[in-house]
């Protein structure tokens, strides 16, 4: 019950922030909690199940198009495109994961990049239909919803935050449930949980497939409400910042993928005002990271305060 | 009636045959041992009746249905629980959700889940710990664990792997109590090198040597057997 009551505050919090912030700190923070909650999906592999995975750019890719292309060359409406976005994300790594999950660990990095890679070649193959590398700009007609229109500040907001509390209670209830104990079973001794009857191939596809509809949500909200999409959210920048945001917040904690998109997009943003090598100083954290604080911010707070999921 | 059966068990790593055309079969309700010196196969004639190893010829049966060619998983869901020889829970999981992991199934409900786990607890005598993280235990308790998480799988053949290793003298009489206790629910497989516990608890044992079964039968009659006696003792 403590748990629940803390992680509705921290979605009030983030609420009233928006409004308190300014215009242009509204959309930032919108940008913010839909890439958490592509941190989110990844999180659910990674931090939970201990799934490596450096193709989900792939996954937010699918759902960006499975939402943008039937906007605009069809007409959708929003609504139903977030749909289909969960969707593609979903069917995306269930039909990568059918084939990458009899690999582990190395080569399961790789397959899933070079999966992801392929992905992005696809798009720029088929440019009269996807755009390629110029992308296109989602027309206003799906930019709606529930009759407000996304391209303002505020609506747009709200819809982050609502997609963003939606997909953080869903990754709460999972990683509380008997599913999500069964999942940091797999992470921790995989041969062992198989031999408490658990069948590891299928328990990672379903995760990957959950971990694919959150990241294709996330790709098909980020098309809608910042009115674009693009071949260069299917590169390989789009595998690693999620890894990023994980790493930093805290993999395996539910509100790390928050707290590590919110440090780093600051971080990003403070750098891209004194140098254009802000590339740079995302490796260099992710080194940093990885050497000294490999449990994250949270992961750190964890082992001293039980209980947080 | 035999409950697990196996008929020609063959498993060789190269040139060396780990398990070299075993037979072997364990009734329902008894206490069989497994024993032979350091490398017989003992722990890969296991890998093979528990499916963390494919067979490569052979056939094994449970309950009279082929389970040759089901993966482990699948095996310890029919009821064949294997316990590790080194002790391996989730560390970082408390006593209960440890426990709890075993609990086959997302049926019944967290009541159920719950009464199930402080049953499996009961057995072995962590009740009070339940709470603690599996990490922070004792050898010894760690290893009652264990056995607790494969009783949770309320399974019809148990599997120990030198389950009394690294035990204090002491809680060697208590666990041989609680082997004792299951019989005759469960069928217990126990692989020990303490020869003690294996003749005070063991209907049956099965002698493996160099891959092939040596002897098979009372502790009395493998403690009288001639080529027993020459392989723990000669050469």
């Amino acid at each position: 019950m403590k748990t629940w009551a803390a992680h509705l505050a921290v979605l009030a919090l983030l609420l009233a922030a928006g409004f308190l912030l300014s215009p242009y700190h509204m959309t930032n923070l919108a940008r913010i909690l839909v890439l958490a909650t592509f941190a989110m999906g990844y999180n659910l592999a990674f931090g939970y199940t201990g799934l490596l995975s450096l193709g989900h750019a792939l996954f937010f890719a699918a759902g960006m198009y499975a939402a943008g292309l039937p906007i605009w060359h069809a007409g959708l409406a929003a609504l139903p495109a977030l749909g289909l976005g969960l969707a593609g994300g979903a069917f995306a790594a269930l039909a990568v994961g059918v084939l990458a999950l009899r690999t582990a660990g190395v080569s399961f990095m790789i397959v899933t990049l070079m999966f992801a890679q392929a992905g992005y070649l696809t798009l720029l193959y088929f440019n009269a239909t996807t755009g390629g590398d110029e992308g296109f700009a989602l027309p206003a007609t799906g930019r709606r919803l529930f009759g407000a229109d996304l391209s303002t500040d505020v609506p747009r907001f709200l819809a982050a935050w609502a997609i963003f509390a939606v997909t953080f209670l869903a990754t709460l209830a999972l990683v509380r449930s008997r599913f999500g104990r069964v999942m940091v079973a797999l992470r921790e001794n995989e041969d062992r949980a198989r031999m408490l009857g658990i069948n590891p191939f299928t328990t990672k596809l379903g995760v990957l497939t959950l971990s694919g509809a959150a990241s294709g949500l996330a790709g098909a909200a980020y098309a809608i409400l910042f009115g674009y999409a693009g071949a260069s959210f299917a590169t390989i920048q789009y595998s690693i910042l999620p890894m990023l945001y994980v790493l930093l917040g805290g993999a395996g904690t539910v509100a790390g993928p928050l707290l590590g998109a919110i440090l780093m997009f600051m971080l990003i943003e403070a750098a891209t005002e004194v140098t254009s090598a802000w590339m740079f100083l995302v490796g260099a954290a992710l080194v940093i990271l990885v050497l000294f604080a490999p449990k994250g911010i949270l992961g750190a707070l964890r082992t001293r305060l039980r209980g947080l999921p | 009636m035999s409950l697990l059966d196996a008929r020609g068990l063959t498993r060789h790593f190269g040139g060396l045959k780990a398990v070299d055309g075993v037979d072997f079969d364990l009734a329902a309700g008894e206490i069989h041992a497994l024993i032979g010196p350091n490398g017989a196969g003992k722990t890969t004639f296991v890998s093979l009746l528990s499916g963390r190893l494919p067979v490569q010829s052979g056939r094994i049966t449970l309950a009279g249905e082929d389970i040759t060619g089901l993966p482990a998983h699948a095996r310890v869901r029919k009821g064949i629980a294997y316990t590790f020889q080194i002790t391996s829970v989730f560390p970082g999981l408390s006593v209960f959700d440890n426990v709890a992991l075993a609990v086959q199934g997302g049926r019944g409900s967290a009541r159920d889940l719950s009464r199930a786990v402080e049953a499996a607890l009961y057995r072995v005598g962590l009740e009070t710990l339940r709470r603690e993280t599996a990490g922070t235990l004792s050898y010894g308790h760690q290893r009652l664990l264990e056995v607790a998480m494969g009783l949770a799988l309320q399974p019809r053949v148990l599997i120990l792997d030198e389950p009394t290793q690294g035990l204090a003298a002491g809680e060697i009489g208590a666990f041989k109590a609680l082997v004792r206790g299951l019989v005759p629910e469960v069928a217990v497989l126990l692989i020990e090198h303490n020869m003690e516990v294996v003749m005070d608890l063991a209907q049956r044992i099965t002698v493996l040597n160099f891959g092939r079964v040596l002897a098979s039968g009372t502790p009395d009659e493998v403690r009288a057997n001639p080529a027993v006696q020459e392989a723990y003792l000669g050469a």
